[in-house]
């Protein structure tokens, strides 16, 4: 009696069984790959465990947000590799949407020449592998920068040479106090806009507030400098010799070279794509959006911002979150050309230095994967925020 | 559904870290050989070398690999297989080497690897001796002005590759100097080398062998030099995976042999014909005196056979590192009866 339950005919089981049965095949999958390193790392003499973390790496770092030396412990490393991934992600995601966002529109205008290069621009550079670009980059093109005792120089206080980008150094006091009235300018300007935005919902009024925004991000923290005690000099970088031909820059801060090519490359290959994102979204939104917008009376900077746009994000923020995604990942080939990002420094280094392979490892891509979903998460919010809401 | 895969990847991890923390203690090495056996089966020796270092393991352009190292895993398939010519090389960077032993997919690996304590005792890893001593040393443009490492000042650029011992020897160095430096770590050989040919950092620092190997590959050798100083001890061996014991015992008899031939003349020319020779160590050695093969379960001739189709530690030392001009100079890797310090235990 109790087979019929499970008769096929059964939907729920029917749905069920191959369920379970999926579960099932992966569950022995994992175990059977676990046992087995168990085994071999047994086998082997190998010993599995966390507490290397602690352990002082002894092995420095050329290029770290937070203190750093070699006295520090692994665990140590481990954050400053994740700091360098999440930083060049940042830049390169940026970038790329700035970049991106400008030839996607590019590639419509009316102007031959603009529609023309975007158009290069794109196949050129979504066509070659991204670690040939992060190669020609570095080793081709920052290569041709001059030596530091001829780095070109920008009025004194910044030069860019073959060992980097000297930029000046920013010093700060009571920076706490700067960075609060930051914020609260944030807040100020959410508040002014929601404000604004009932405002011209009950009563029709426009309310200027891209010019009240600017000027409290600029006014509010301007205040500090001059009533709370805050103050800001700069540390320029110096020419210094170390030896009869052997030069560098002391003070201020330099932007290592290896940093600059890997932000390049993966902007420059990753804006192709959001480019094309970009041109998917504004073609897709229909013909007659544009011309209804046009017989009311807007303009064309208008029609893009105001009609084309909101509804083409609709479409272009889906694969964008992809390319965000890729990039973060394609970061990873930093390893190439020494930028000491989390694969360079832990699962290279550390690694290395430790033996531990199969904790590094699951330790590097359980990061990835968190990065990875959290970038999924906001973009997800983002759409969802972007998205129509019916009313 | 996508949350759902999401989860169970991770669920998946979860055990498979929970499984691997709950392992206990290794197992023993059994008196046979499993690594002899496969070896035997597989019909070559699965060695590790190097992606290119002249004089250690570099291929030419056909493919054929030749250096002290690859010298190396030549001498144990002439012992194991009976032809020095059956070895299978897989070239590795230097923070693959440890796994690709370790994980089997070889099961010798000679690239110029530095014999440390925690690398002996805490990764599952046996050195089985020393085939070169080398030590640290930097390289400089020789138009720097710099004409030793008393000469580095702060804020200096150095190049080198990442997952060394170089990596942490240049730490303690500068900082017992208290130089502050900037270190910029390539993963592949050739990628330090281009950085510094071009001007990125300034001095390049490496175990002695290995700056006067990649100097040659500079586009233009005569503008650099290495400073005297030598600044850590690095003696370089095979490496083989823990828990073979025979296999462990093959691959140091096959580099002690090559020594040991030395030391008693006996060479890939006149090895055969001095089978009749008054000296038993010299016997012993070509295989006309006692049966010392037996002891790892190879035949009399296994040592014999390293010296014909090898040769003995000088002949391959001159082969690879003094007549390509990388290190004329034996210094250190001279036998200990010539002031040098290479010194076997008998083979007896």
């Amino acid at each position: 009696m109790i087979f019929k339950k499970f008769n096929i005919e059964n939907k729920k089981a029917r749905d069920l069984i191959p369920q379970a049965i999926t579960v099932l095949a992966l569950l022995s999958v994992i175990i059977y790959f676990a046992t087995n390193a168990q085994i071999n790392m047994g086998n082997r003499g190998i010993s599995f465990g966390f507490g290397f973390l602690n352990q002082e790496a002894s092995f420095d770092i050329t290029f770290s947000m937070i203190e750093y030396d070699g006295s520090h412990s692994y665990g140590r490393a481990f954050l400053v590799g994740l700091l360098n991934t999440i930083l060049v992600s940042v830049i390169g995601i940026f970038f790329a949407t700035i970049l991106g966002v400008i030839v996607g529109i590019s590639r419509l205008s009316d102007n031959y020449l603009i529609a023309k290069v975007a158009e290069w621009y794109v196949e050129i550079f979504r066509n070659i592998p991204l670690i040939l670009q992060i190669f020609f980059w570095y080793f081709a093109a920052l290569r041709a920068l001059p030596l530091p005792e001829n780095g070109i120089n920008f009025y004194d206080i910044s030069f860019l040479t073959i060992k980097g980008w000297y930029v000046p150094k920013f010093i700060w006091t009571n920076f706490n106090i700067f960075l609060l009235s930051v914020i609260a300018a944030f807040i100020a300007i959410y508040f002014v806009n929601s404000y604004a935005t009932k405002q011209r919902e009950q009563f029709g009024k426009q309310i200027p507030t891209t010019i009240i925004s600017f000027a409290t991000l600029i006014l509010l923290p301007l205040i500090t400098f001059f009533f709370l005690g805050v103050s800001l000099t700069f540390e320029y970088p110096v020419l210094k010799q170390l030896s009869p031909t052997v030069f560098t820059y002391a003070g201020g801060v330099s932007i290592i070279p290896e940093l600059i090519a890997l932000a390049l490359a993966l902007s420059m290959y990753t804006a192709t794509f959001i480019a094309e994102n970009v041109r998917a979204g504004i073609l897709g939104v229909g013909k007659g959006q544009k011309e209804a917008a046009a017989s009311i009376g807007l303009n064309k900077n208008q029609i893009l911002k105001l009609v084309v746009m909101p509804q083409a994000l609709r479409i272009i923020i889906p694969p964008t979150t992809n390319q965000y995604l890729n990039l973060t990942k394609n970061s990873s080939l930093a390893a190439a050309i020494a930028y000491p990002d989390i694969v360079l420094v832990f699962a290279g280094t550390a690694l290395m230095q430790t033996g531990r392979a199969i904790e590094i490892i699951s330790i590097t891509m359980l990061t990835y994967l968190t990065l990875s979903i959290s970038i999924s998460i906001f973009m997800n919010w983002y759409n969802k925020k972007m998205a129509i809401k019916e009313k | 559904m996508i949350k759902s895969i999401k989860t169970w990847i991770l669920v998946g991890f979860a055990s498979l870290l929970l499984v691997a923390c709950g392992q206990g203690g290794g197992g023993a090495g059994s008196k046979k050989s499993k690594t002899l056996e496969n070896t035997k089966k597989a019909g070559f020796v699965k060695c590790g070398v190097s992606q290119g270092l002249p004089g250690f393991s570099n291929a030419d352009e056909a493919g054929n690999w030749s250096g002290i190292d690859v010298d190396v895993c030549r001498a144990v398939a002439a012992a194991v297989l009976g032809d020095a010519d059956k070895v299978k090389y897989t070239p590795l960077s230097a923070k693959e080497r440890f796994t690709a032993l370790t994980s089997g997919e070889i099961d010798v690996l000679a690239r110029n690897t530095t014999w440390t304590l925690s690398r002996d005792a805490d990764i599952g890893l046996t050195f089985v001796g020393v085939n070169f001593y080398d030590g640290q040393g930097f390289m400089v443009r020789k138009n720097s002005g710099i004409n030793s490492v008393n000469d580095f000042k702060n804020g200096i650029s150095a190049c080198t590759n990442t997952g060394t011992t170089t990596e942490l020897n240049m730490r303690d160095f500068f900082n017992s100097k208290n130089i502050s430096y900037e270190p910029i770590a390539f993963e592949k050989a050739d990628e330090v080398v281009a950085a510094y040919d071009a001007g990125r950092c300034d001095t390049y620092t490496t175990d002695k062998s290995g700056l006067a190997a990649q100097r040659t590959k500079m586009s233009n050798p005569d503008e650099h030099k290495v400073l005297p100083e030598t600044i850590s001890k690095e003696p370089l061996g095979p490496v083989v995976r823990q828990g073979d014991a025979v296999w462990e015992d093959i691959v140091r008899w096959s580099l002690n042999t090559m020594i040991e031939a030395e030391e008693y003349g006996v060479n890939s020319s006149n090895a055969s014909s001095l089978k009749d020779s008054e000296n038993p160590a010299i016997k012993r050695l070509v295989g006309a005196e006692g049966e010392l093969g037996a002891a790892f379960g190879l035949d009399n001739d296994w040592s014999l056979r390293i010296i014909e189709q090898v040769g003995n530690y000088g002949e391959s030392y001159k082969k690879h590192i003094a007549d390509t001009g990388i290190l004329p100079n034996r210094g250190p890797n001279q036998l200990w009866t010539k002031g040098g310090i290479l010194y076997v235990p008998p083979a007896r």
